[in-house]
């Protein structure tokens, strides 16, 4: 069992990169993921992998694009901003079928906002901030323990079905100093073959190439349903979610990352107060475990989205659950409730769930 | 058993093994098919067939991936040397090069172009210049002529408004990392003799581990400039030479360009 | 012995290669090619001495050259 060691979640994302076989990393400094640049720059060459800092996010995913191309294990990290500057080279990574992953460390918008935590770039990277039809498995961690994991199962996942990764986390958890367990050195992994990739002929009797560009309708038609199936694939196998409490549960908090540890702990004082209370912890956030969600939705009076945003998740809530009262609470620009006042939210939501008067904006009450 | 001396008849010029036999899709008298023939010889030359990685860019040679036959990676545009850097820092064995135009290179990708050169990136890129953006129309280049017109200079490029045409050899050569920089122009076949010397220095410099190289072709767009090819190739000689001075900015690279053994 | 062969269906009548023989052994067509272009046609070919000027200059590779090689042969 490997040992228990005491990270910061930025810390944790570096060593899941570096367990889970990342060749090459480029990336750009940007609060609140610096460390992870920091420790790649060591880290990555002590086992005798790639880094570089990049002269900007805009480099950086073109950087990843090339290396992905020539069937490398490459990742990038940065924040809300920095990923804005990313969408592009993510639409051309999507549809040139390439394997990356990508860490938002989300921090307040929009626009240069602040370095306080957030997670209000849900819809940039579920619903696309990307051009095109494209979609990439969003990944939401919770603990250091899954800042480690994401990363490195992510390389599999991206190389087992040639989509980007994004591991969407904020700036509470990449500064969060907890246990998790780590091996002292990477363990042996399996890497797929990539006869696909443009490395260079070596004799191979066809040239290889990386594009997105499809000039006939036809072809890009048939190109983009070649992509959708694969999503349906993904859609069918790779759905992950946690539940806490949610057995005899009278009614629910839904909520990722930052927002299910505070939920969590409302949902216990909840329970201290005679609200059996249980928590739904969406961990793909695309593909979005609806089925799961609805199921239990379907034996609660109703349920609470909680994030720190302006109401994104929620949205994906409500069409999980059709009918089903749903509310919503959530901050933004970096403020966030405590599990007290989560619980304070929780127990008036639940009296606008039972008395049928749900609200049914999208957007938070103050 | 005495000597007999026969005739055979042999073919002195062709396609390079490196190129695809796709007829190109370029304008009559474009240059890029030159420039494209010319980086295929090298690649014949130095035998870099199956070691060679190339990166097209957005813009008239966007389908080049059709061109070569190498390994091609298409990039998003101005983007293609971040993309080398990703390919040649994990596969530094391989001979990367891009092919941009002056918009990839000097205008959305002038940031790219810059830092790869100053990290002295063992890249090699092939830089047509013809003064315009050839693909979306004929709009103004960053190394459009003053007084020239373009669709968004219709009455010439004002400098008082646009500033001045960027010269890149010169903009580059003050960074260190840069071992062979050389600006020629596809103009008449003793320019392609001396392009053809500049590019085996490009190719070493690569090659032998020297840094980053670049060669700027001084290249013709008969179609978005309004004149026919031959009046374009003149004009080169004539107008663009003045702007643009040919040559060899920057040469870490011993020899003097004679063919690759 | 044939020195100068294009692939017709390739020319776009840019005209760089009747600029640039040294010899003017070359000219356009009078009739047109698949695609619409009046092609390069070798007018002289006695006076064609393969140096492959023409062939540099094409930018769609259309033209290929001959010679006659001497060959040692026991």
């Amino acid at each position: 069992m490997p040992e228990l060691r005491l990270v910061k979640g930025n810390e944790a994302i570096c060593y899941g990169a570096l367990h889970g076989g990342c060749d090459a990393f480029f990336g750009y400094p940007i609060t609140p993921q610096n460390e992870v640049p920091e420790i790649m720059s060591w880290l990555m060459p002590k086992y005798g992998r790639f880094f570089l800092q990049a002269e900007s996010e805009l480099a950086s995913i073109n950087m990843i694009y090339g290396a992905a191309g020539v069937g490398k294990r490459t990742m990038s990290s940065s924040s809300s901003p920095g990923i804005s500057l990313m969408m592009e080279g993510l639409s051309y990574i999507a549809g040139a079928e390439l394997p990356c992953v990508l860490i938002n460390v989300q921090r307040g918008g929009p626009g240069l906002g602040n370095i306080a935590p957030s997670q209000s770039d849900y819809f940039q990277a579920v619903k696309g901030g990307g051009h095109g039809d494209y979609n990439n498995i969003v990944l939401a961690p919770w603990n250091a323990q899954e800042l480690y994991d994401h990363p490195r199962i992510a390389f599999d996942l991206a190389d087992k079905y040639r989509v980007p990764i994004i591991v969407l986390t904020d700036a509470v958890l990449g500064s969060m100093l907890e246990p998790a367990q780590i091996p002292e050195e990477p363990p042996p992994i399996e890497v797929p073959p990539k006869p696909w990739a443009a490395c260079g002929r070596g004799g191979r009797a066809h040239r290889n190439v990386i594009n997105s560009l499809y000039l006939e309708p036809e072809v890009l038609s048939d190109h983009n349903d070649k992509l959708q199936a694969v999503y349906r694939t993904i859609t069918e196998n790779e759905k992950r979610w946690d539940t806490r409490l949610v057995d005899n549960a009278e009614f629910l908090v839904v909520a990722y990352g930052i927002c299910s540890r505070i939920g969590f702990s409302a949902a216990k004082l909840a329970r201290e107060r005679g609200l059996k209370v249980g928590l739904f912890r969406p961990v793909t956030l695309w593909p979005f475990p609806s089925e799961a969600l609805n199921e239990i939705m379907q034996r609660v009076s109703g349920a609470l989205v909680f994030e720190l945003s302006g109401g994104q998740m929620v949205e994906d809530v409500r069409l999980a659950a059709p009918g089903r009262p749903v509310e919503f609470f959530g901050k933004m620009g970096g403020v966030v409730p405590s599990p007290e006042q989560l619980c304070n939210e929780i127990f008036k939501a639940a009296e606008h769930c039972n008395a049928g008067s749900s609200s049914r904006t999208n957007r938070m009450c103050v | 058993m005495p000597e007999v001396q026969a005739e055979q008849t042999e073919c002195v010029f062709d396609r390079p093994r490196a190129l695809d036999s796709r007829p190109h899709h370029y304008c009559p008298g474009c240059s890029h098919g030159i420039f494209h023939r010319l980086i295929g010889e090298m690649i014949d030359e130095f035998n870099l067939f199956d070691t060679t990685i190339g990166i097209v860019p957005v813009g008239c040679s966007v389908l080049a991936y059709d061109y070569f036959d190498t390994d091609v990676l298409q990039a998003s545009h101005g983007r293609a040397p971040a993309v080398a850097t990703g390919i040649k820092r994990t596969l530094p064995d391989r001979f990367v090069f891009t092919y941009q135009g002056d918009g990839d290179l000097a205008s959305i990708g002038m940031s790219e172009t810059v830092h790869v050169a100053a990290r002295g990136e063992k890249i090699t890129i092939f830089f047509v210049n013809n003064g315009i953006y050839g693909m979306t129309g004929g709009q103004m280049a960053p190394t459009t002529l003053e007084g020239q017109k373009s669709t968004t200079s219709p009455a010439g490029r004002d400098v008082q408004h646009t500033g001045q045409p960027i010269d890149m050899c010169e903009l580059l050569s003050s960074l260190s990392g840069v071992a062979y920089l050389a600006r020629v122009p596809l103009t008449s076949p003793k320019h392609l003799n001396t392009a053809r010397k500049y590019m085996r220095k490009a190719v070493r410099a690569q090659i032998e581990g020297l840094g980053f190289s670049m060669i700027e072709a001084l290249c013709a767009c008969p179609v978005q400039w309004g004149i026919d090819p031959k009046q374009a190739l003149k004009h080169i000689d004539n107008e663009v030479v003045k702007v643009y001075p040919p040559g060899e900015y920057v040469d870490k690279v011993s020899g003097n360009g004679g063919k690759a053994k | 012995m044939e020195k100068w062969r294009i692939e017709e269906d390739r020319c776009k009548g840019c005209e760089l290669c009747v600029e640039f023989c040294p010899k003017d052994c070359l000219r356009m067509s009078d009739g047109l090619n698949r695609i619409g272009y009046h092609t390069a046609e070798l007018i002289k070919p006695d006076e064609c001495t393969a140096c492959a000027l023409c062939a540099q200059m094409c930018p769609e590779i259309a033209i290929r050259i001959y010679r006659k090689v001497k060959v040692k042969s026991a």
